[in-house]
């Protein structure tokens, strides 16, 4: 039981019942199971591409060009929709995924083999897939009309009693949480971010791990750039624009440190169900969505000085600890 | 991650890199001189395809366009030098927007809308620096934090409204000239302090203590080094040339929406980046900044002349951000090659 409260993500979980109740006292409808299941839909895509990102940073990294990445895949489906209505939704969901796994590729071959370093190539891939985005359409929009009902409905039918957007996130997060913990690679994805020379030493092929977490990161933005444009029904030049904001903060509230080593899919979560009951929380409490991103800065700087806050006081713990 | 990723690695004493000259090679090795060699590219290429390229008028009015930018670079170029980023910039633009938009509004003077600005950025680069200082947090992750709260804030307090009332002297620092020239007062602006931070940095201890923290933060500081207290100056300056470059920005269109500079960090940067300053830390100088400001701001004048729309000019800045950062080491190992040949050639 101590342990467990120690863990930062119980800290976490408690801010967040807090939070929910708080808000619930003043508006019951707020916890209606309906809403709860809103705020799950509206976050899903967060969920997704938080732990994609959650991938790049364990390893040191960061991966800037996530929203260009959704913008582009989504654009380049939503106008595949457009001019070949015929092709079935299963194969758009491959070619999503595979365009996003180019695109992460890319990334991950800058990285790994040409030697820059993660912020400065994602950066310059967020400028280029974004630019993209615009050759293609060429400033117009794909919208709603132009799609085929099976390609808008794909993010709301519920074969399996869930959205197919939550079942993708639910998909992507058990996946992750199993592929982090249970194998060999992703328990490197770890030694990588916590030591990279130690890494080395120990036999882990650094530049196959930051490939691979590149192209992890991809592979889920491609799928989350065909939802994305399927459940807003438009693909524009301006889709998810700066959306790779949310999904470090989300990272960053859940405890996974900048500078690579540790994190938790548990904590990404919770980061990412904190930003969201914040967002669906706003209209609630009649307070203008224009609020939202002061709140997410407030939260991103608060969270980072008590994680901070809590790692010094358990190394000297630690520390005191030995010297007994 | 030190070893590859350095864009100037071939430039320093590398352990097996075989002796000799190669004067060409040589030189292309060295960062300023491949800058400078595409910038000449971007001007005869802009310059055979729109004859309104090389008008003086012309080129003296499109530094507006990239000035504000510019004064902003130069802070970034000591932050990223100390191994530190900060993309909280263009936030801190707004902020400052917005506190002067909202004291013109009630009716406060060109001078006190000047002092307001600049104080408005000094505060926020502090509190930046502080947390980072403190509390031993990374700056990107600080940054981010603080780019969302500074804008946020802006957009909280403004909504889709806007502030658009400025005294009609406050319009003369971003749209003014000197005197009857050709010359703007944010170009002039622009070359004094560029001045000053490259005999601020080149020319001092303090400027020599930027490398040393970049280098080695923890060597620096059992040197004696205040490193805590000049990493926390340079955030405050940051913030103070953020400031100012919010006052020109806002004299220049006249105008505070919450969007205002929105996403300029990233340009900023690139700018940075492509000058020649190693994002770990300790290499470039101002000089390769500067010239990597004039050739962003002429490419884009350049595709600009030709009705290339702004989103396609970012793939081309995007590409050259990459490309340049390959560059010089794909030249070094050509070089050396060359080298090794002539060596085995000549049977040293």
């Amino acid at each position: 039981m101590r342990r467990l409260l120690k863990r930062r993500e119980f800290t976490l979980l408690l801010v967040i019942l807090v939070l929910v109740a708080a808000i619930s006292l003043r508006y019951p409808a707020f916890l209606s199971a309906s809403n709860l299941y809103d705020i799950l839909n509206d976050t899903a895509i967060l969920f997704m591409v938080a732990i994609a990102q959650m991938m790049v940073i364990v390893t040191g990294g960061i991966d800037l060009s996530v929203s260009s990445g959704i913008a582009l895949v989504g654009m380049s489906v939503g106008m595949l929709n457009q001019y070949f209505p015929g092709i079935p939704i299963a194969l758009i969901m491959l070619i999503s995924m595979v365009m996003g796994l180019v695109l992460g590729a890319f990334n991950g071959v800058l990285v790994s083999q040409a030697g820059i370093p993660p912020i400065i190539a994602t950066l310059g891939t967020l400028s280029i897939y974004r630019g993209f985005v615009f050759v293609l359409s060429g400033g117009e929009w794909v919208s709603a009309h132009e799609m085929s009902d099976s390609f808008r409905n794909l993010p709301h039918g519920t074969p399996l009693g869930i959205t197919n957007l939550l079942l993708s996130a639910v998909l992507v997060t058990v996946l992750a949480a199993l592929f982090l913990n249970l194998t060999r690679i992703g328990r490197e994805i770890y030694g990588v971010g916590g030591n990279r020379v130690a890494a080395r030493y120990v036999g882990i092929n650094l530049k196959r791990v930051d490939f691979l977490v590149f192209t992890i990161s991809g592979v889920i933005v491609g799928l989350s750039g065909l939802l994305w444009v399927a459940r807003y029904a438009s693909a524009q030049n301006e889709t998810a624009a700066g959306f790779h904001l949310p999904t470090i903060a989300a990272c960053v509230i859940g405890g996974v440190s900048i500078l690579g080593g540790t994190g938790t899919v548990l904590g990404v979560m919770l980061g990412a169900l904190f930003l969201g009951i914040v967002n669906n929380a706003l209209p609630v409490i009649n307070l203008s969505p224009f609020y939202q991103m002061a709140i997410q800065g407030f939260v991103i700087l608060a969270a980072i000085v008590v994680n901070t806050l809590v790692d010094q006081r358990n190394q000297r713990l630690m520390l005191r600890k030995r010297l007994l | 991650m030190a070893e590859p990723n350095n864009p100037l690695s071939t430039r320093g004493a590398a352990g097996g890199r075989p002796a000799g000259s190669l004067g060409v090679l040589d030189a292309l090795t060295k960062w300023e001189v491949i800058l400078l060699l595409i910038f000449l590219v971007v001007i005869a290429v802009s310059a055979s395809i729109s004859p309104y390229f090389l008008d003086l008028f012309n080129i003296m009015n499109t530094t507006f366009n990239f000035m504000e930018k510019a004064l902003v670079a130069l802070p970034i170029t000591l932050v990223i030098l100390c191994g530190d980023i900060d993309i909280s910039v263009a936030g801190i633009m707004a902020l400052s927007s917005l506190l002067m938009g909202a004291a013109s509004a009630a009716g406060a003077g060109s001078a006190m809308l000047v002092l307001i600005g600049l104080a408005t950025g000094l505060a926020a680069g502090f509190l930046n620096g502080f947390l980072i200082v403190r509390f031993s947090i990374p700056s990107i992750a600080v940054t981010i934090g603080s780019m969302s709260l500074f804008r946020g804030i802006a957009y909280a307090v403004l909504g889709d409204k806007a502030y658009t009332r400025y005294p009609r002297p406050f319009a003369y620092l971003g749209q003014g000239y000197i005197g009857d020239s050709a010359v703007p007062f944010e170009l002039v602006l622009f070359v004094v302090l560029a001045v000053v931070f490259g005999l601020l940095l080149h020319r001092t201890t303090f400027g020599r203590k930027v490398y040393a923290i970049g280098n080695n933060a923890t060597a620096a500081r059992f040197s004696g080094v205040p490193v805590h207290g000049m990493r926390l100056l340079i955030f405050c300056l940051s913030g103070l040339m953020s400031g100012l470059a919010s006052v020109l920005l806002t004299s220049r269109i006249g105008s505070t929406r919450p969007n205002i500079a929105e996403g300029w960090e990233l340009e900023i940067i690139t700018t940075v980046v492509l000058g020649g300053v190693a994002i770990s830390g300790g290499q470039g100088n101002i000089l390769g900044v500067i010239i990597s400001i004039f050739l962003i701001g002429f490419l884009k004048f350049g595709m600009g002349l030709i009705n290339v729309p702004g989103v396609v000019m970012n793939i081309v800045i995007g590409f050259l951000l990459i490309i340049a950062i390959l560059l010089p080491g794909s030249v070094g190992r050509l070089r050396n090659r060359f080298l090794l040949r002539r060596q085995l050639r000549d049977g040293v």
